[in-house]
């Protein structure tokens, strides 16, 4: 009798620990989430706030009863935000669309034609993974300003077509599609271009697709080079935009319209991000890096 | 038969044709490139031309007090953030595989740093950190609260920058390694744990003896390109603290190559290509060490 008892008191006590644990780890999970997404809260709080009741705050309130649109309008009349974003936009498509022109077709030959030299270059191409950005930037901002390409679209794009990295996992996908598929097409008289086109292209969409997004994610964010590229307004991307209305616009103290801005911007990533966050995240974890 | 050979490495050349024009251009050529400027002596960037060759940029950056700043900064930097960032997210991950409930939810809340804007992001951390006139904004709300008195983290006193600056940074890379170490996690057999546990071994044991050595080689990868990445910091310091960030004390290794390239201290490619050749060496050292010890340790 007396070891049945026992018997339920240790249950009893590992059911509180298990308990206890779950909750605790419950608590850490969410107090991280809410760090995560704290930011994302204040900015657009913030950016509902009028300019006067922000100011007058001297303690920030957590919500707003009157919230207004009209930083937003500020937004896009103090600073030529929506030339920002079209630089943006433009920057991006552009950059992607031939990003993928290129390593379609490098990633194709280094997959299926078979020619002399390819596996030596192959492996000197991988060796090109190591170089860091940093080290390459500073002759490619000095060829870009000898080319007389400053402050122009050719000067921020160029550079950032070629990715070793994204030609590598390309051909990995190219790889996979069944040698027997290309013999028959070669029976059947179907050129190395349309077999190209016709059937590697449709088979490895959803690796396309990861690299695109990748890509689109990388250009909207980047920072560095337009920077150094650009000290023309008319030709901003949106972090520089950014950076501008940080040290200039809106008059300094105008936070309610820095993060209205600050919301716009963010905004067309986080939408892409909820519609596609599988095939990022499968992206990133089979090859993005950042950190 | 020979014939068609050739055909093909013609074509196959050709297929890769804009790509080597694209890497040679902007790639190769700018490494053989930065190593030559790197020797090259006072380089005039208006006429191109320069008088001698020798060390002097390497030794110069190695004495300007700017650049030791940075590198301090930098290396200050990588020691907090790496192993912090690591363990935290080894945490939550180990947490998230234990859960069911909230667990995709979680986990796509985690991720969405990685698709923010840096600079964007960074200016509403800068907001809610700085002290101003008219408000000490909210962390000091917080710090009051707890009892603490209010300290200015954008243009106050050096560990305060330095503890935000590291702060965003582990809030950046975070969903990267949370991603990575939850997928290591996820794809532990099952068995093993199911072993474990009908021997009737601990948690933590079990988290030791197993856990631990199956996704070991995650962290490791975690920890070099978290090394690499951090020793490359830039736009992060500049989204908290401007583009003047040697004035902030804040400024990084590569924050001090792009100063040297370009805007108000520019013009001195020389300088910067030095700068960017010793980075260059130290990501390359940690990087080779990294990999030695990984390799021993793994095997």
């Amino acid at each position: 009798m007396k070891s049945n008892l026992d018997y339920i008191k240790i249950e009893k006590e590992t059911r509180i620990r298990r308990r206890t644990v779950r909750a605790l780890t419950y608590i850490f999970l969410v107090f991280w989430a809410a760090v995560v997404l704290f930011p994302f809260y204040w900015m657009v709080l913030s950016s509902l706030k009028s300019y006067g009741a922000y100011n007058s705050e001297y303690i920030p309130k957590f919500f707003t009863l009157s919230p207004t649109l009209e930083n937003y309008a500020e937004a896009f009349t103090a600073v030529p935000l929506g030339q920002y974003f079209l630089n943006t936009i433009i920057f991006t498509a552009v950059t992607t669309a031939l990003m993928l022109a290129v390593i379609t077709l490098a990633a194709f030959a280094f997959a299926r034609l078979e020619f002399r030299g390819k596996n030596i270059f192959f492996l000197l191409f991988l060796s090109l993974m190591m170089i860091p950005n940093e080290l390459v930037v500073i002759t490619n901002f000095v060829t870009i300003t000898n080319w007389d390409m400053r402050n122009t679209f050719p000067g921020l794009i160029l550079p950032s077509v070629t990715s070793v990295f994204y030609i590598y996992l390309l051909k990995e996908n190219f790889e996979q599609i069944p040698d027997s598929l290309y013999y028959a097409a070669k029976v059947d008289g179907t050129s190395d271009w349309k077999y190209l086109w016709r059937v590697m292209i449709p088979m490895s969409r959803p690796t396309i697709i990861t690299i695109t997004i990748l890509k689109v994610i990388e250009c909207w964010n980047s920072y560095i080079w337009p920077r150094l590229i650009t000290d023309d307004e008319k030709y901003f991307l949106v972090s520089n935009g950014i950076q501008e209305i940080r040290e200039n616009g809106f008059g300094r103290e105008n936070i309610p319209a820095m993060m209205a801005a600050v919301v716009v911007i963010s905004v067309p990533l986080v939408i892409l991000f909820l519609i596609f966050h599988k095939k990022i995240m499968a992206g990133v974890s089979r090859g993005g890096t950042k950190g | 038969m020979k014939k068609k050979m050739q055909d093909s490495t013609l074509k196959g050349w050709l297929y890769l044709l804009p790509a080597i024009v694209f890497l040679g251009f902007f790639m190769v050529y700018p490494l053989i490139d930065v190593l030559i400027y790197s020797f090259e002596e006072g380089y005039n960037f208006a006429s191109q031309t320069y008088f001698g060759t020798g060390t002097y940029n390497y030794s110069y950056i190695l004495h300007d007090p700017y650049f030791l700043q940075a590198v301090k900064n930098t290396l200050i930097l990588v020691a907090v953030t790496v192993p912090l960032s690591t363990g935290i997210a080894l945490l939550i991950s180990v947490g998230l595989n234990s859960i069911t409930a909230l667990r995709s939810l979680l986990q796509t809340i985690y991720f969405l740093p990685y698709v923010t804007n840096t600079l964007a992001v960074g200016l509403v951390f800068m907001i809610l950190f700085k002290k101003t006139a008219y408000s000490d904004g909210l962390v000091n709300l917080l710090i009051n609260w707890f009892g603490g008195s209010s300290v200015d983290f954008i243009e106050g006193p050096y560990w305060a920058k330095m503890f935000v600056l590291c702060f965003y940074t582990i809030w950046i890379v975070m969903p990267f390694k949370i991603l990575i170490l939850t997928s290591a996690l996820a794809s532990i057999n099952q068995d093993y744990y199911h072993a474990a546990r009908v021997d009737g071994t601990s948690k933590f044991r079990i988290f030791r003896r197993i856990t631990l050595p199956m996704i070991a080689p995650m962290i490791f990868y975690l920890i070099i390109t978290g090394f690499i990445g951090a020793f490359k910091a830039y736009s992060d310091a500049v989204a908290l603290f401007g583009t003047d960030l040697n004035a902030a004390e804040m400024n990084t290794i590569v924050g001090y190559v792009y100063d040297m390239l370009y805007g108000d201290s520019g013009g001195y490619p020389s300088y910067a290509s030095a700068a960017a050749v010793i980075l260059f060496v130290i990501v390359l050292t940690i990087t080779c060490i990294n990999l030695l010890i990984s390799k021993k340790k793994i095997h």
